[in-house]
């Protein structure tokens, strides 16, 4: 019985931390720009794949084995270098100001084109990178046996949030940050250079996105199609924390993840439609989700 | 032509409906076949326009799509009902009663959280619909040939038998929406788009208008999704899932909320451009369809109707 809750609790800790750290660079997006970012599992995807790629050309350098970590956040900071200039200053520019339903229909489209991105660089077949996994060793939980790397996962998790925290809260580009979210317009008069506030917050989003998806790899095997899902659960942890809050990304990410791990080993059919469930609930309830604060009626 | 007769709905429909039946006689069979799903897409593209007008984008018209196409797909398999104009009707009437039920929950809310609130319903929907193996889970299961009026057309001619049924009736429920946008509901959902808070202080509950919109919205697009499976053949959960809404959501803002007619034209556009970058470039058809998507908002961003518009006003003020 006490084995069968710490095995819900580690899987689900497991879960959410993955969860967070996509779900951290989505709502910190929407935070900042209003744009609700479809393409940002497709991001997540290319961050898996560029590790798959990387890290098999690390291993053959010879080099110590604990820089393999180095390789992959290198791997996702070069897709988030990448991507970045292309989507926000090419693409979504354009549409700033614009309703918000229309952009989420560009990033839809953007993540169309994702999709198809990957099948052409890297094709149609599976890339397994389990080496960085097997890094860690195991830990041993009275009867449980845990991969040390999954549980490394939390504590990156952890930092990614915090450390996003502190930067915003205690830091003067942080207030800045913070500003142009309050309101962009009274930033810029002030002087704010609010388009170098934008594309710095983005590249940070697509940072968070391909980190998530080069940890990921080692766990998965990376083929097509691993954006779909991820996009959709991202959003119900978003839309369950309230939109643009990082410490409701931290409890929307633990609710799906806790809610997930007991669905598989209490209820395995409602496995994907918790997740659903518990985003339309929350809807119902509290549209706004748990952390987000009430906003005047324009007239 | 006296300009009064070019602004008639009812010519204007009857003489686009016969065009459409005749040339269906003269090109080929999967032409048919993609106008066919085009007008199946187009009316559930119809569905989020009728919701645009009142400012409101539903991102999970799949949800619609998949109650209207289960419908058709289990009265056909399971009570053994065949009549494609019956499926598209009860299917019409049924989804329209369960958009009915849902809207109040819906209509309370605005935006992003209305669009979330609405894919969140679809995705239960596709959670549930996956693991229920009664009705093929995740393969979904196929449907049971149409007749029409108790007569089987032989399979050369079942397509184009379809493609006129769904003409028909599509003409038929286009022109009623088109005589509802212009009535008094339907003209103050565009007043709500303007400005929703003077519209309540003028003494009318927006709160109403988003609920008939949404569940004429849900009709449209249960018809849609009927004649979608009924069209293909087969039905399967993927018709509530979110990249089907998705393609939804664009086909209507592709033809912007000025015109009826528009939403058809950009579904065809939609499924044209799909079946040909499916056929010719199999690997980047998503591609070609997202950067198709992107240019077609940068450049038309009011939509193909803002043309259909200009087109009749010109008649409008001689």
């Amino acid at each position: 019985m006490i084995d069968e809750l710490l095995t819900i609790f580690l899987d689900g800790a497991i879960y959410a931390s993955w969860l967070f750290i996509v779900a951290l660079g989505l709502t910190f997006v929407f935070g900042v720009l209003k744009i609700l970012n479809i393409a940002h599992g497709g991001i997540y995807a290319l961050g898996a794949y560029s590790t798959a790629t990387l890290v098999p050309i690390f291993y053959s350098l010879g080099v110590p084995e604990q820089f393999v970590i180095l390789t992959m956040l290198i791997s996702a900071l070069a897709v988030a270098i990448v991507i970045t200039p292309i989507m926000e200053r090419g693409i979504l520019r354009r549409f700033y100001g614009q309703d918000e339903v229309l952009i989420v229909l560009v990033t839809y489209a953007i993540y169309l084109v994702l999709e198809d991105v990957q099948k052409l660089i890297w094709g149609m077949n599976s890339l397994y990178v389990s080496e960085p996994r097997e890094l860690l060793g195991a830990l041993e939980f009275g009867s449980l046996y845990y991969v040390g790397y999954d549980l490394a996962l939390i504590g990156l998790a952890i930092f990614c949030g915090l450390f996003l925290w502190l930067v915003l809260n205690k830091t003067k580009s942080g207030k800045i940050v913070l500003a142009v979210i309050h309101n962009p317009e009274i930033s810029g008069c002030m002087g704010v250079n609010i388009n170098k506030v934008y594309l710095a917050a983005f590249f940070v989003g697509a940072f968070l996105a391909a980190l998530a998806g080069s940890f990921t790899a080692p766990l998965i095997s990376v083929q097509v199609g691993i954006s779909v899902a991820v996009v959709i659960e991202s959003f119900a942890v978003v839309i369950i924390g309230g939109l643009g809050s990082i410490p409701g990304a931290v409890i929307g990410a633990l609710i799906i993840g806790m809610a997930r791990a007991a669905c598989v080993h209490k209820l395995p059919e409602a496995e994907i439609f918790i997740m659903y469930l518990c985003m339309a609930g929350m809807l119902i309830f509290r549209p706004k989700g748990l952390f987000q604060g009430t906003q005047a009626r324009k007239i | 032509m006296s300009p009064k007769l070019i602004n008639n709905i009812f010519f204007q429909s009857i003489f686009l409906m016969s065009l459409l039946i005749v040339v269906g006689i003269f090109i080929p069979n999967w032409l048919v076949f993609v106008i066919t799903k085009a007008i199946a897409y187009g009316l559930v593209g119809l569905g989020i326009i009728t919701l645009m007008r009142g400012g409101l984008v539903s991102f999970g018209q799949g949800f619609v799509f998949g109650i209207g196409g289960y419908t058709a797909g289990l009265l056909g398999t399971q009570a053994g009902l065949t009549d494609a104009i019956l499926l598209l009707f009860i299917s019409f009437i049924f989804t329209g009663f369960v958009g009915l039920i849902i809207a109040p929950l819906l209509a309370r809310y605005r935006d992003i959280f209305f669009a979330m609130l609405s894919l969140a319903f679809s995705m239960v929907l596709y959670g549930i619909l996956i693991k229920i193996d009664a009705i093929g889970g995740s393969d979904g299961f196929v449907l049971p040939e149409s007749t029409y009026f108790g007569i089987k057309p032989s399979p050369e001619y079942a397509d184009y038998m379809l493609y006129v049924v769904s003409i028909i009736m599509t003409g038929i429920v286009s022109i009623i929406i088109k005589y509802y946008y212009d009535s008094t509901p339907g003209l103050i959902a565009l007043a709500v788009r303007e400005n929703e808070l003077r519209v309540e202080y003028l003494g009318s509950s927006a709160f109403n208008v988003a609920v008939l919109n949404f569940t004429i919205a849900a009709g449209l697009g249960g018809m849609g999704g009927a004649l979608n499976g009924i069209a293909l053949g087969h039905i399967d959960p993927e018709f509530t899932y979110w990249t089907t809404s998705g393609e939804f959501v664009f086909i209507s803002i592709l033809a912007g909320y000025l015109s009826v007619p528009a939403v058809f034209l950009a579904a065809l556009l939609l499924e044209l451009v799909r079946s040909f970058s499916g056929r010719y470039f199999p690997d980047t058809w998503q591609l070609i369809l997202g950067v198709f998507l992107i240019l077609s908002i940068i450049f038309i961003p009011s939509g193909i109707g803002s043309f259909f518009k200009k087109f009749f006003d010109k008649f409008k003020n001689k």
